[in-house]
This record gives C-alpha cells, structure tokens and sequence, in this order.
C-alpha cells in the first residue's frame, strides 16, 4: 500500500501488472475525486496512465490510473455517475495532460467537462455518443487575417504512411498554429477485445493495435491476462520477452534514423541505417517466423524459445551491429549539414511536455524522466534498474540523439541478459497457455514500455469471468498534441523532419 | 549542329550516371545507365490527366517549357569550332530569357492547379529563380568582357587564356556554373528531387499534377538543361585548351559524364539546406560572381 498517498483511504494502489477487485477500490463523491487526482498530479514525478469511463451496473464508472513513478506504484481512482449528462468540473482545466481523456469520455459518453479548453471529438469511435458529429465537420481552430493562409495535407499523404489530417496556419512559410485531426483509422479495437473470446484472437488483436510496436502492445495484454489469470511465468520467459522488446526497440529506432537522414536528404545516413535494420529484424524473423515479432509473445508461454543456437546467431549481429551503428552514428551528428537541420529545429520545453503528459520518448528528448522500464519495471526490468536516458533541448535534434542512445542502451541490455539466460539451464515453459480462467469482477493494468513510449492496457472483469471492458492506451495519445506546439514558428518545410522525428502512431491513437 | 548532338548524348546519360553515382557511393548496386528513360518512355506512352480546375495553360506549359529549353540549347556552341543553330550579337540574353520564359509557364501552370501545395512551390522556384538570374549574368558578363563579344559563338572563341589569373576566373566561373546548375535543376542543397514529402518540394511539388506524357517531357527537360549548362562549362573549359576538333568532342562529352559524377558526389555526403538559407546561399553566388567579375577588370585593366 502506497504511504505517501494512501492516507485517507480515498485510493488505492497496486503494482504493475497486478489485480485488484474491484470492489476495493474506493468509489468517490465526484469533488473529492477532483481534489485528489489535482493533488496527487501537482507532482512531476506522477502522471495520468488512462482516465476512462464505462457503463457499470447501469451507471457510468469512471477509472483514473495515474502511475507514481518514484514509488514504483499505480494508483486507482474512480467514481461514479448516474446521469451522464450533468456537467463535472473538468480536471484538465487544472493539469492540461487530462484533456485528451476527458475529451475521450465527452466523445464517448456525452458527460460534459465544464472549464475543459475545448472538448473536440478525438477519434469518431463506432458507439459515440453523439452520432451527429462525423469526421468531416470536426471543429477546426481558425484565425482570420488577409495575410495569412491555411495548407491542409492528407488524409491521404505521399508515400506509403497511414491517413491523418494536418491543417497549418501559415503566414507565408511560417506555421503559425498546427492542429492534427485524427480518427481516420478507427477500428474499434477495444470493442473487439471483447467480441473475440479466444486467447489467440486476443493476442492477435494486441499484435495488431499499432504494426511497429507488434511486441510492445502484446506484451501489454499477454501480462495482462497473466494477472488476470493467476499465471506467473518463469523468469527465463520473462528475460526472453524483454531481449524481443529491447531488438524490437533497436530496429524501429534505426529505421527511424535512416528517415531521419532521408528527410533531409543525407544520402550516406538514409542508406546505411536502412541496411542496419535489416539484421535486426532478419533476426527476428528467424526466431519468431515474422519480422515484427508477432507470434513471438503469447501469454503463460512461447512457441519460440531463444535456443543457444539463436544467442549465438544474435551475439554476432549484434556485435557487428554495434560497429556499424556506431560510426555511422558518429558521422550524422557530427555532420554540420546535417546538424544544421537537427538543431534548435521544433523544440519543445520540458515544461511543455510535462503540461501535456508527454511520455516515452517524448518526455526524454526533453528532459523529463519518463520510462515505464524505469517507473513501472516489468518482467525481467524489476531485477535491472534501469536508467532512462534524458535529453533537454527538445529538438529534432534531441529527438533524434535519444534514438541512438536507446539504441546503445538496448545493446547493452540484451547482452546482459543473454548471460543471465545461459547461467540457466532449465528451459523455458514450452507451450503457451490455450484457455485462462480469469478472475471475476477484477480490475488489472498492465504497462509495457514501447519504442513510442508507455503503453498501457487496463481489463475489467465481470462476475462470469469474461472481460466487460478493455482499455487501452498507445503513447502517442498524448504525444501528438506534442507535435503541434513543436510546429509553432518553424518554417512550414520543417514539418516533415519533424513529423519524422516524432513518429507517432495513428492507428494506435485512432484504435 | 555538331552541338546539338552532343548535348542529347550528354543529356542521355546524365540522369543515370548521377543515380549510378549516387547508388555506389552509399554501397548500393544501382540501376543501369538508362533506367531513367526507361521510366520516362513508359511516362510517355500514358495519357495525361487533366483536373477539371485547369486551364489550356497547364496543358500547354509542359510543352512550352521543353520548346524553351531546346531553344536555348540552339544557340549554345560547339567550342571555337562551330556556332549554334542560332546565333546572333547578344544571344546570351534570349538564352537566359529562353529559359526563363519556359519556367514562367511552369509556375503558371502551378498555380493554374489551384492547390495550395503547387502554389507554394512555385513561389519558392520564382523566388530561387530570381535570386540566381545575377549570378549567371555576372558570370557571362565577364567572359563578355574579357572576349569584347557578345554572341555565344564569339565570346567562347575569343575568350583568350593568357595567363593563370585567367585560370583562375575559369575556376570559379565552372564552380559557379556548376552551383546554378545544380539551382536550376532543383537538386541539393537547394531542393531534394528524391523526397516525397510535397511540404519540402520546391520543383518536385510543382510537378505534382502532371501526369503521363507531360511528365514525361517535363523529366526529359530536365535532362536536357543539365546537358545544356554541362555545354556552357564544356565550352568555358575546352577552346582554351586547343584540342583537335575530335579530341573536342570527346572532351565535351567527358566534361559531361564527370559533371554528372560530380552532382552524384555532392549529393551523397550532406544533407540539404534548411529552406530559410537558401536564398542567402544563393545570393552568395552572386558575391562570389561579382568578386570574379572585378577580377576580370583587373585583368583587362580597365580599371
């Protein structure tokens, strides 16, 4: 129990993947609730996971999991409402990081937050509340003025990325204001969580919330149906699924650089980095039959031991690799062209990003120490104390710097704890497991650290059993509203490097 | 005549000798020389789409932009040896007037499609255009000084290299000749013709509603101007270097081939300029331009 915030009895707290009942948790007056999650948020060191409603026993239950990094705990709060049309005091009105949740819960419930900046729909989910609002009259922020003039890319962008609307406000080639309209996607990911009722379907679905964070999503919901389901696995697994994030990490964030040099038409960088992922991800595919890893992480066990064969085979790669990586490394940001267009490019302060929930790299690349690895470890990270790196100038730069740095740290991760693997001779539990017996009327979250950042899954049981309600929250969730503020002031052909340079998901916003 | 052709060999494997180039130095096999007018052979035999928001002036500006290159390459020269198809006291000027008539249409054209993003590049290209138009007069400006001509023909046959002052101008006239090139054919560090991201484009975006046919000669002018400004640069270099007529030749179509390997060489190794400094890394061209200019006052000694 949480000392430091557990005194009135108005919270409770728990450990990553851990369950609770839900009865324990304390239901609160909608006041009190307020005060307590504006207090506890005045801390830096504590940040909303995922603040979500659901319709519970005829009312609308409402879930606050903020996660309190030094003390290594999840804090749950909740109340409930019977009328879901009376105004509440918005909290975002206090810490802004909490409008795009109560945004979330106007679009999908309807309950108005008074004193919110402006409730806009956020991704047009199929069972909205208001089925009036569609897609293509969203709200846009407008400024008039002779000079100035609005550029509107995509939906539908060049190249082969997925559908998201940027509207800019430019005077001339100067952004002055950049809004992101998003839900172009929408699958209905959560719905389905609960319409498919195998585990395999499940993991399938986790696999595919976003396609480049395959292991991180997966890994989320496989330890989340472990706690669910009393499963505890054996540590050799959990080091196994940790290598799998750890490469999965490496060879998004090399590719990321290779981009990085592409947008800026550094052709030596662009080609290298590009060659330097292929390994990687060849690795994979050799290990787990697909090169993103999926099929790799299945709850209670794996299909895909990493056999000493494997190590060998990843010792190698990674050993030339890291020779590679690093002088190519060295010479892009060193390159004074090259750093001309990195610099001071679409920075962001650390208060920016600590006002608007910034996290994983995000908050990294400006100073602020957010990593589940390191606030919420998981699996074999509880025995490896982990460091995040940190950054402070926020810039494309920054952004760019904590990639290879993430990458130098992940090598060094997987190689310790591919030692770990060969002090231990017992194999690893073979056979996933088929069916889960889940704990009834239980509430679990389970955070996992993506390349993106915090991702985070939190399962309401009912009393059958059968899951009633599956949240779940990709990084980039808080992590675009980012990208905007990085846009004001910079030239409008800056955009694309630093769109780049954030790479965030819009299918795992959109769900 | 003599000239003519030499610059369509030049033009034929200059888009590909830069990719080769460009392929090689970052450890890559490549394409095969001729790749490029595979793509624009098969650009060629499709058909053209017109939006219903354009005018006559997009379907035509394609045509006219090529007309207006092949004009100019009219008048260019073959070392002291033979005059262009046109050629006339003061056809430097219709030259640069030629080739700036054609890229009118271009921008017109653009702006014709009534989209927000090929406004904005040809904005962008009107802007660079502009910027670079004194470096290239003050460059030809000088060799009009020190020839005492004013026709192509003339001025490159007349143009004496008396002394290794001379040299020098030669020098700096091919490094800026090379520089306009490299403007005008948006390549880097000006423009980048391999991205995909329209909000970075200068020329690429322009071209953005162009399809089929037009495209087609659209890339194949562009292969041409290069040729034409590897024409200029051969005729700077090799009349002063009093080679035989087939010797000349050959020289001109190997001043052609280390051009292209050249652009493939400064693309590879840096990154492209943030599009604030483009402007001021243009107008030093002109700086640069005008010191050779004074240069050449010195050398004439009219001051």
């Amino acid at each position: 129990m949480n000392k430091k915030y557990n005194t009135s009895g108005r919270l409770t707290s728990i450990k990553n993947q851990q369950k609770i009942s839900l009865k324990d948790i304390p239901v609160l007056e909608y006041e009190v609730f307020y005060q307590e999650v504006v207090q506890i948020l005045e801390d830096v060191n504590n940040h909303c996971l995922s603040y979500y409603a659901f319709p519970f026993d005829n009312k609308l239950k409402f879930i606050c999991a903020i996660s309190a990094d030094e003390e290594k705990e999840i804090l749950l709060l909740s109340h409930e409402l019977e009328k879901p049309d009376l105004p509440l005091k918005s909290i975002a009105g206090q810490h802004l990081a909490m409008h795009i949740f109560e945004r979330e819960i106007h679009e999908n419930h309807g309950v108005p937050f008074e004193g919110h900046p402006w409730l806009k729909p956020v991704r047009y989910a199929f069972n909205r509340k208001d089925r009036k609002k569609m897609i293509n009259n969203y709200p846009f922020y407008k400024i008039g003025g002779n000079e100035l003039h609005e550029v509107g890319v995509g939906p539908i962008h060049a190249g082969v990325i997925e559908p998201g609307h940027f509207r800019f406000l430019c005077n001339g080639e100067t952004v002055l204001h950049l809004e992101i309209q998003l839900g172009w996607q929408h699958r209905g990911v959560e719905a389905l969580f609960l319409e498919k009722k195998k585990l395999l379907q499940r993991n399938l679905l986790a696999e595919s919330i976003a396609g480049d964070t395959a292991i991180g999503h997966n890994l989320a919901f496989c330890q989340l149906a472990e706690a669910l389901g009393d499963i505890t696995v054996d540590k050799n697994l959990e080091i196994e699924r940790v290598i799998a994030l750890e490469l999965e990490r490496m060879a998004i964030h090399t590719g990321d650089l290779s981009a990085f040099c592409t947008d800026v038409a550094y052709q030596l960088g662009s080609a290298v980095f590009g060659a330097l992922r292929t390994p990687l991800i060849n690795f994979t595919q050799a290990w787990s039959g697909n090169r993103f890893g999926k099929g790799l992480i299945r709850v209670g066990g794996t299909n895909y031991p990493l056999t000493q064969e494997l190590q060998q085979k990843l010792k190698g790669i990674l050993n030339d690799f890291e020779k590679k990586f690093t002088e190519i490394a060295e010479r892009t940001f060193n390159l004074p062209s090259v750093l001309k267009r990195f610099e001071s490019i679409g920075a962001v302060s650390t208060r920016q990003v600590s006002l608007l929930g910034g996290v994983g790299m995000v908050a990294k690349m400006a100073g602020l120490k957010r990593d589940s690895r390191y606030g919420q470890p998981f699996g074999a990270y509880r025995d490896l104390k982990h460091e995040p790196v940190l950054l402070g100038s926020g810039d494309v730069y920054a952004r760019g710097m904590v990639r290879k740095l993430e990458v130098e740290q992940s090598l060094v991760i997987i190689r310790n704890l591919m030692e770990k693997l060969n002090a231990r001779v017992a194999p690893t539990q073979p056979v996933p497991a088929a069916n889960l017996k889940w704990a009834g009327e239980s509430i679990a979250v389970s955070v996992t650290e993506g390349w993106r950042g915090e991702v985070c899954h939190i399962a309401v049981t009912d009393k059958q059993g059968e899951i009633s309600h599956y949240k779940v929250k990709d990084p980039s969730m808080h992590n675009w509203k980012s990208l905007e503020l990085s846009l004001r002031d910079l030239e409008i052909s800056d955009f694309p490097i630093n769109n780049k340079s954030y790479d965030l998901s819009y299918c795992g916003h959109d769900l | 005549m003599i000239s003519l052709l030499l610059i369509f060999i030049g033009a034929l494997i200059f888009p590909g000798l830069i990719s080769i180039t460009k392929a090689k130095l970052s450890g890559k096999k490549g394409p095969g020389i001729f790749q490029p007018y595979k793509d624009i052979l098969r650009l060629l035999k499709k058909g053209s789409v017109y939006s219903s928001t354009t005018s006559f002036v997009f379907q035509v500006a394609p045509i006219i932009y090529m007309a207006s290159v092949l004009g100019a390459i009219l008048m260019i020269p073959f070392g002291n040896f033979k005059q262009g198809l046109i050629s006339f006291e003061g056809d430097f000027l219709m030259f640069a007037y030629m080739l700036a008539f054609g890229k009118f249409l271009m921008i017109i054209s653009a702006l014709d499609t009534g989209s927000g993003f090929e406004g904005m590049g040809a904005n962008r290209e009107a802007l660079y255009s502009m910027l670079v138009e004194p470096a290239f007069f003050i460059v030809l400006s000088s060799v009009v000084m020190l020839s005492g001509y004013t026709s192509f023909y003339e001025m490159f046959t007349h143009f004496h290299v008396e002394n290794y002052v001379s040299w020098l101008y030669v020098a700096i006239s091919v490094y800026l000749l090379i520089q306009i090139t490299l403007i005008e054919n948006s390549r880097l560090p000006v423009d980048d013709p391999k991205t995909h991201l329209e909000l970075t484009m200068v020329h690429e975006v322009m071209v953005l509603d162009n399809s089929g046919f037009d495209l087609g000669l659209i890339q194949i002018t562009g292969a041409l101007k290069f040729a034409m400004f590897g024409a200029l640069i051969g005729n700077l270099v090799i009349p002063p270097m009093h080679l035989g007529f087939e010797l000349s030749a050959l020289a001109f179509v190997v001043i052609q081939a280390l051009f292209a390997i050249t652009v493939g060489f400064m693309e590879s190794f840096r990154a492209r300029l943030k599009m604030i400094y483009n402007p001021q890394f243009i107008l030093t061209l002109s700086g640069i331009a005008l010191i050779a200019f004074f240069a050449v006052f010195f050398i004439t000694k009219t001051i």
